[in-house]
């Protein structure tokens, strides 16, 4: 009955039609609903079952565990600290009617944006958006008032994506900008180490007890680990988290060079800090904490805003991990270095993979003038 | 007949009409907008984003360089068929500098809270590039009156850029304007906060990176290839 619907309306849409002008927003409702039945008809082309729309998708499949255990934990924080017992149905309503008014301010106003550009400039909305728009109320905490969450997703979208040219073209990762934003813009309202458990009432997250050195007010390593801890919605729970990692991994969309590398500069850091002294938390509270994994597995494998080359992706996550830890542990200022860890190297990516290129050049060359001098 | 006629007109008339001629204007207009020092040559962005979290600022920064540019053209202008080339940005620098220590000075004894509040960037006006360039670019080759025009035009073509992000920032940054509260406290009871973003550096430039987007969306000529 759709595609009917469909069907009927579409020469309106084409050329010469009666809402040509409105030509993008159609091609953007239908291939969403259909998969799109244009396809290649000449010259040579590799045949994959994934397109654009279907790694989206995954992507967004693979937050699915995060998000509903974050809606869950944002009720079951709410309870455990007014002090009243709930049982699983009470804590997922009570997530629901804080998470879900973000998410759909996040998707209303980043996709309103992305229509009115695409209407514009006259070319096609494409999926990206589908996932900065969920990953931003799962990196924001839950009691952010909806119109920052607003404000920060147009800044995202404008100045972080559609200024360079949309979907593909972006330098840093949308939903890291827009929590970048609300960070520097709304500093009392979300900054990394006090947030909202239940109304009126905050409470210290893991990081700030780390940032205190209250080591021993840290939860043991297994609510780290299952997520019962106050924080931002989607980066509670790490047993979440690596649900979502291996459905990446699995389908290939996640690249695995990142986000091992990524661990190891963690890794790294955290022990050089140690035994520096300069933090009490072990290797394994530093990482269990915070939105580090979150991060690593979602945010710094972003295939449009890390580096492209093998080589260059294991430079740019060994070096993600060690500045996030860098900052959390030797800057005072900033509980959580993962956002401005991956930001800034979003921004060194591809100096990184041109360097890399150089270099395998340089190589090639040099092998070649070896070669010619035997001859 | 006629051509006799438009010469004797053209001799007879006044000095000052001459003066503002069309051609004359042009110099002094062409800065505020396809011509502009900021967001077209990208010249002077340093102190953009240094003065402009606050109005007052802003204004008195936009006429000090104003003042500089306007009468250090003047000054190079009258003397610049004895310059010798070779040592002719010494020469500039020194004109610049002089000026700019009067502007200091007499800032300092009309309104100190402000100069205070500029502190170095005053001082570095020397440094500006929007004085120098005209001087090289304008002044060593043209008259005097005509180079006083382009100085002040140039500083202003400065000013309104610094002004229009200075009003941008502390409106959204303090919700004040010349330091009067704009935005209504039942605003902030409703729940409205100053967006902290807006008094940091970067985003006087995204600001101007704004501006230059909308104005080369309008004006196309003025994209670079």
């Amino acid at each position: 009955m759709l595609r009917n619907f469909l069907d009927r309306i579409k020469p309106k849409f084409e050329k010469g039609g009666k809402y040509h002008f409105l030509h993008s927003t159609f091609e953007a409702f239908e291939s969403f609903l259909y998969v799109p039945d244009k396809v290649t008809s000449i010259g040579s082309h590799v045949r994959d079952a994934l397109d654009m729309k279907r790694t989206m998708i995954v992507v967004v499949l693979a937050l699915v565990p995060c998000f509903l255990f974050g809606t869950y934990n944002v009720g079951y924080m709410h309870h455990a600290t007014v002090g009243v017992e709930a049982g699983f149905w009470q804590n997922f309503w009570f997530g629901c009617t804080k998470v879900l008014p973000m998410l759909v301010v996040s998707y209303v106003v980043g996709l309103a944006i992305e229509f009115i550009f695409a209407q514009v400039r006259g070319h096609e909305v494409n999926e990206g958006f589908l996932v900065s728009g969920f990953l931003i109320p799962l990196i924001c905490p839950p009691d952010v008032p909806l119109w920052m969450l607003a404000v920060a997703t147009a800044f995202a979208v404008i100045i972080g994506k559609e200024v360079f040219g949309g979907t593909g073209m972006n330098i840093w990762n949308p939903a890291l900008l827009a929590r970048a934003f609300l960070f520097f813009a709304y500093p009392s309202q979300i900054s990394g180490d006090k947030v909202w458990v239940a109304d009126a009432v905050s409470g210290p997250t893991p990081l700030s007890h780390i940032a205190a050195g209250e080591i021993n007010a840290l939860p043991d390593l297994q609510t780290l680990f299952w997520g019962f801890i106050p924080g931002s919605v989607g980066e509670t729970s790490k047993f979440c988290i690596l649900l979502g990692a291996v459905i990446l991994l699995w389908t290939g969309i996640g690249s695995f060079r990142v986000m091992i590398s990524t661990l190891a500069g963690g890794v790294l850091m955290a022990w050089i800090g140690g035994l520096a002294g300069s933090t009490g938390a072990s290797i394994l509270q530093h990482i269990l904490s915070g939105g580090f994994l979150f991060g690593l597995v979602f945010m710094a494998t972003d295939p449009v805003t890390s580096a492209q080359t093998g080589t260059g992706k294991l430079i740019y996550g060994f070096l993600v991990g060690l500045m996030a830890m860098l900052i959390r542990i030797y800057n005072p200022a900033y509980p959580e270095g993962m956002m401005l860890a991956i930001l800034l190297m979003n921004t060194f990516a591809p100096l990184i993979d041109y360097l890399v290129v150089g270099r395998n050049m340089a190589r090639r060359r040099k092998r070649l003038v070896l070669a010619s001098k035997k001859a | 007949m006629s051509q006799e006629k438009t010469k004797t007109a053209e001799a007879s008339v006044p000095f000052w009409k001459e003066m503002f001629s069309a051609k004359n204007m042009k110099l002094l207009s062409r800065p505020f907008g396809s011509e502009n020092p900021v967001t077209v040559q990208v010249l002077g962005i340093c102190s953009a984003l240094a003065v402009t979290a606050k109005l007052q600022p802003a204004l008195v920064m936009a006429l000090s360089v104003t003042v500089v540019t306007a009468f250090s053209n003047l000054i190079i202008s009258l003397m610049r068929n004895s310059i010798p080339p070779r040592i002719r940005i010494i020469v500039q620098l020194t004109v610049i500098a002089t000026l700019v220590i009067l502007v200091d000075q007499v800032l300092k004894a009309v309104a100190f809270e402000v100069s205070k509040q500029l502190s170095v960037f005053v001082g570095l006006i020397i440094t500006n590039c929007i004085v120098m360039g005209r001087l090289e670019a304008f002044a060593m080759a043209n008259k005097p009156w005509p180079s006083f025009l382009d100085g002040i035009g140039n500083g202003i073509g400065y000013g309104i850029i610094l002004v229009i992000v200075a009003i941008v920032r502390e409106l959204l940054g303090s919700g004040t304007l010349l330091g009067h509260q704009i935005i209504p406290s039942c605003f902030y009871e409703a729940g409205y906060s100053n967006n902290g973003l807006f008094i940091l550096p970067p985003m006087a430039l995204i600001l101007v990176g704004i501006i230059i987007w909308i104005q080369r969306s309008r004006n196309r000529n003025l994209i670079e290839k």
